[in-house]
């Protein structure tokens, strides 16, 4: 009898929720989390929204990873990494011991896309990944005026939007004539765009280049020449699935840990979850995708074989200046957008030849239809 | 009436405004919310992670 535990690498969202999904199911097989971080259970989300709900890092914690111990009755490796993965023996390697394991699920996350930069403080660019990179941000920014962000993305303009409502001065390099550019088409970005404009927050157009101490402060080098005069500089220019653990050890990977439907990797007994995930092509770093995962995952790690199933899953961007419920179309080529703009925002439809909606764009008060307008959209993996 | 948060998203549920596009009717306090509800906009349910009053 193999006695052996799970084991599940990574303390985020999609691990905890999957360990906390499996005790429902199961209250006695024996389990283990080994995670690079401290094991403080947090909500990645809530990152880009502490500053207005008056929240430290330290504040953000739902739960340590003591208490995380005992309600998940499992054992909680913090700080502690996994240096390699033999699936033949079904074992992990860490710096100093071995394991074996009955069942692994990989939910490594992501990482932050480093922008390439020149200038003597191209190291002094923070990127928030984690509570303990956000804790180091806000740690930089306290008692600081300016910061400036590179990338308009959904991460850029929420965490713009909660500095400008904490009292900074936020400046926002971005390439794109308009913020979300592969989400919501131009009406949409342009409303978010003047909102933040509105609160402060000023648009340059381009990318960073340099980065360098001058006089106390930091001078940002745009690609056109231009400079900004900051105090702190953030990247929130993309993610990337943590794929490389995996695939020294042989399993397959393209933009993420490729997994079937069941959320099974090549690998035999090796599954992965979360922001690492590849789901039938799908890559999808939001919360929804990863709760649906999680149940799935959880059901079939228990002894029922269970496939994972996306509806349409509108993602929320936390920018209270020009709220936005956004879904992506399923197939993004295959219809045009209908925008319909009123005072009360904007309304924008994606839908294809036959007029079926595929996905949408809302900003304003058009947000309150997203959960009615979802019902109509085809799943994403029915 | 009382408003309630999300812990994982941030999404605001109003008593006083209800969900009327879930069928929640205003005026519901979050007491009579079934236990198999999840929030709409990131899918925790009631149960797993409860919401804090603001």
């Amino acid at each position: 009898m193999n006695t052996s535990p799970i084991i599940i690498i990574g303390s985020g969202m999609a691990a905890y929720t999957l360990a906390r999904e499996f005790r429902k199911l199961d209250a006695d097989t024996a389990l283990s989390i080994i995670t690079a971080d401290a094991g403080d259970a947090y909500s990645k989300p809530m990152l880009s929204t502490a500053y207005t709900q008056g929240k430290s890092a330290a504040q953000l914690v739902n739960m340590p990873a003591d208490k995380m111990r005992e309600q998940l009755k499992a054992a909680i490796l913090t700080h502690t990494r996994v240096m390699a993965i033999d699936v033949a023996a079904k074992q992990i390697q860490l710096a100093d011991e071995t394991l074996a394991y009955s069942k692994l699920v990989l939910a490594l996350g992501a990482d932050t896309v480093k922008p390439k930069l020149e200038g003597d403080a191209a190291d002094a660019v923070y990127s928030v990944n984690d509570l303990e990179d956000y804790a180091c941000f806000r740690a930089a920014a306290e008692g600081k005026q300016r910061v400036t962000i590179f990338g308009g993305g959904l991460i850029g303009c929420e965490f713009a939007n909660d500095l400008v409502n904490a009292g900074y001065s936020v400046d926002i390099v971005h390439p794109h004539p308009y913020p979300l550019e592969r989400l919501v088409p131009e009406a949409a970005g342009m409303a978010i765009k003047n909102s933040l404009a509105q609160l402060g927050v000023r648009w340059h157009s381009g990318f960073a280049t340099a980065v360098n101490h001058v006089a106390g402060e930091l001078v940002v080098t745009l690609n056109d020449g231009a400079t900004i005069n900051t105090d702190v500089a953030l990247s929130a220019i993309g993610l990337r699935s943590r794929i490389q653990l995996a695939n020294v050890a042989g399993i397959n990977t393209q933009h993420g840990i490729v997994v079937d439907r069941q959320l099974h990797t090549n690998a035999p007994d090796v599954y992965a979850l979360g922001d690492c995930a590849e789901v039938e092509g799908h890559v999808l770093p939001y919360v929804l995708p990863l709760m649906a995962q999680a149940r799935a995952l959880a059901a079939t790690l228990a002894g029922t074989a269970t496939a994972v199933a996306y509806p349409a899953m509108p993602v929320v961007v936390k920018t209270p200046a020009c709220p936005t419920a956004v879904a992506t179309a399923n197939q993004p080529d295959g219809g045009t957008w209908q925008v319909n703009c009123t005072e009360e925002g904007v309304c924008a439809l994606y839908q294809d030849a036959e007029g079926k909606l595929l996905g949408f764009a809302l900003t304003g008060k058009e947000t309150a239809q997203r959960q009615t307008l979802a019902k109509l959209l085809p799943p994403i993996l029915g | 009436m009382k408003t309630w948060q999300c812990v994982v998203c941030g999404f605001i549920y109003d008593e006083a405004a209800g969900l009327p596009e879930e069928g929640i009717a205003p005026g519901t306090p979050w007491a009579a919310i079934p236990e198999d509800w999840a929030c709409p906009d990131c899918g925790v349910a009631k149960a797993d992670f409860d919401m804090i009053e603001v």
